[in-house]
């Protein structure tokens, strides 16, 4: 039995080890956050110093006016959230037919949606582009959400999740005169709540850090995302540290919070696409 | 219990009845919007690209037939060659360290006396959440040859011949392979946790009864039974691995003079910089190509050393 009691040595140095680690993945984000409120002349000094002796959190409100980077983290809400909630429709509705009804060429179907998962998205990125090029959806929110509305892993994940809850209960209620939407709708999806919530936040996140996509498809500033506008920030003020560490936390402490909330779901859909298939 | 079916397990269209053809119809209705999207944004996208490998088009004018034109002239590009060289590196440097270091730090966390596992899972688990271009970013500032947080601690330690990093093309790969480390070893150690937890406990019970000890424990037992695992985890950082752009675009430009250029920004390069849609397409084509390739020997090769039990 691998034994709960009190901490021997070894412990204490696997914990020492650990604590050195954290230390080194923590590093860069107390370094970008110390970054961020210093000001200019103290970003170069030598040695270098984590807390600002003169704090500038006027660094947050700059950035804000040098671009409009509120509007791209407007958008990147806007693009995250609309692929979430399109995903959540269509792969559920994808996963509870080849969970719980029986058609011919289910298994054939089921598996070229997975084969789609060994393609590289860098595959169809040029037709894709030229496709959304020649709707005119350059620099739309429809250009950035549409071609991630459907996903193989989202499907793949609900409709294993799906397949474990009774027939029984499906037969039950299809004799009670549901229809197959109702079942859908007031049985299977409220059941499936624990893999909708992982892929809701497993997708949002994905959406929200999504650059190559956003890079190629928007041209304006105004439709920037944000992962796109600090790029661009990048290019334009490559020695402003300050500025570009502020776009940073800007950037990431949105995900840490959705993190911080669900990680639990977040890894339980990780791991549910590795323990797939049995 | 059963729904009034005609032998269910008879599929062939004449001896359906009435609400198994419903079934049926209801089941493509669900389907609907997922074939849609999936044809017009994978499905169709993927043969195009296969076609457009074929051709010459810059956007503004049609294209035009070169059949191997592509894949002969990327044979003979020696910018190509470098390239694949890169992105060989890095995988080869970036696949086993995430990989050992998520290990060890799943073990470690699998510890069950081990105080604040929680708090460290997290903690490591943060990069993997982080957005690759602000954590690209935040490293370039780290990187900074003259004023970046590692020089400067380099030099209070003595050092005088500090490394350029992002514009030295030797040290420049190193630095991008540490920061894609930082952020996917996380990932790696989450999956391996959730496979040392399906290892049954009793199959320790028996191996302390017969005096084994930790090391030999962690060889004879942890290892076998956790390789399904490990295979899981080898194959998708690969693949992700071959794709790596987001840090090459950030950090360094795929400089300097193409040191860190990578597949994926290849792609990129000639796509979206130079409009070569068909040179592009078929760099993609080889991209694909190798995640195939990958998938496939790895799927062959599991049966020889992984153990199901």
């Amino acid at each position: 039995m691998i034994e709960r009691t009190a901490p021997r040595p070894v412990d204490w140095l696997v914990f020492l080890a650990l604590i050195a680690g954290a230390v080194v993945m923590c590093g860069p984000f107390a370094w970008m956050i110390s970054t961020s409120l210093k000001p200019m002349a103290e970003v170069f000094k030598f040695p270098p110093e984590l807390v600002s002796a003169h704090p500038q959190p006027a660094n947050y409100l700059r950035i804000f006016t040098t671009i409009s980077f509120g509007r791209a983290i407007t958008n990147s809400l806007i693009v995250a959230t609309g692929v979430t909630l399109l995903q959540l429709v269509v792969c559920s509705m994808a996963a509870y037919a080849f969970a719980c009804l029986r058609f011919r060429g289910r298994e054939a179907l089921f598996l070229i949606y997975l084969s789609a998962l060994m393609v590289p998205s860098q595959v169809t990125l040029i037709p894709n582009f030229i496709l959304v090029r020649d709707l005119g959806w350059i620099d739309t929110y429809q250009g950035l959400i549409l071609p991630y509305a459907f996903s193989s892993f989202g499907t793949f994940l609900l409709r294993q999740y799906m397949k474990t809850i009774p027939r029984e209960l499906i037969e039950a209620a299809r004799i009670d005169g549901a229809s197959h939407f109702q079942i859908y709708f007031s049985l299977v999806l409220p059941l499936a709540r624990p893999a909708l919530g992982a892929l809701a936040i497993f997708t949002f996140v994905a959406q929200w850090n999504n650059f190559l996509w956003p890079l190629i498809t928007t041209t304006k500033p105004e439709m920037q995302v944000t992962t796109v506008a600090l790029a661009t920030l990048q290019g334009q003020f490559n020695t402003d540290w300050p500025l570009l560490m502020t776009g940073s936390v800007l950037a990431i402490v949105p995900m840490l919070v959705v993190f911080a909330i669900g990680n639990r779901s977040f890894i339980s859909g990780i791991t549910a696409g590795s323990f797939g298939g049995k | 219990m059963a729904p009034l079916r005609m032998n269910p397990q008879r599929a062939p269209a004449p001896t359906l009845s009435r609400l198994a053809r419903t079934e049926e119809r209801t089941a493509w209705v669900f389907l609907v919007p997922s074939l849609v999207l999936f044809l017009v944004f994978t499905g169709l996208p993927v043969l195009a690209a296969f076609a457009i490998s074929f051709t010459h088009w810059d956007l503004f004018n049609p294209p035009a037939l070169v059949g191997l034109g592509n894949y002969l002239t990327l044979w003979h590009d020696p910018i190509f060659r470098q390239v694949l060289g890169n992105t060989a590196y890095y995988v080869l440097a970036a696949v086993p360290l995430q990989m050992l270091l998520g290990l060890l730090c799943a073990l470690g966390l699998n510890r069950a006396a081990v105080p604040g596992k929680n708090v460290f899972r997290v903690i490591y688990f943060l990069p993997v959440v982080t957005s690759t271009v602000a954590a690209g970013l935040v490293w370039a500032w780290i990187f900074n040859s003259n004023f970046g947080l590692i020089n400067m601690g380099l030099s209070l330690f003595g050092v005088t011949e500090l490394p350029k990093w992002l514009v030295s093309s030797r040290w420049a790969m190193p630095a991008v392979i540490v920061v894609s480390v930082w952020q996917g070893l996380g990932y790696a150690m989450v999956l391996f946790l959730a496979g040392l937890q399906n290892i049954r406990p009793e199959l320790y019970e028996a191996a302390a009864i017969d005096g084994a000890t930790g090391a030999r424990r962690l060889w004879h037992i942890t290892l076998p039974l956790l390789s399904p695992m490990t295979f899981f985890v080898f194959i998708i950082s690969i693949i992700g691995s071959f794709q790596i752009f987001e840090l090459v675009f950030v950090m360094t430009k795929a400089g300097p003079a193409n040191a860190t250029n990578t597949l994926v920004f290849y792609i990129y390069q000639n796509g979206f910089m130079f409009y070569q849609m068909g040179y592009a397409s078929a760099a993609a084509m080889v991209l694909f190509l190798i995640v195939l390739v990958a998938t496939l020997i790895q799927y062959r090769l599991q049966d020889r050393w992984v153990h199901y039990d």
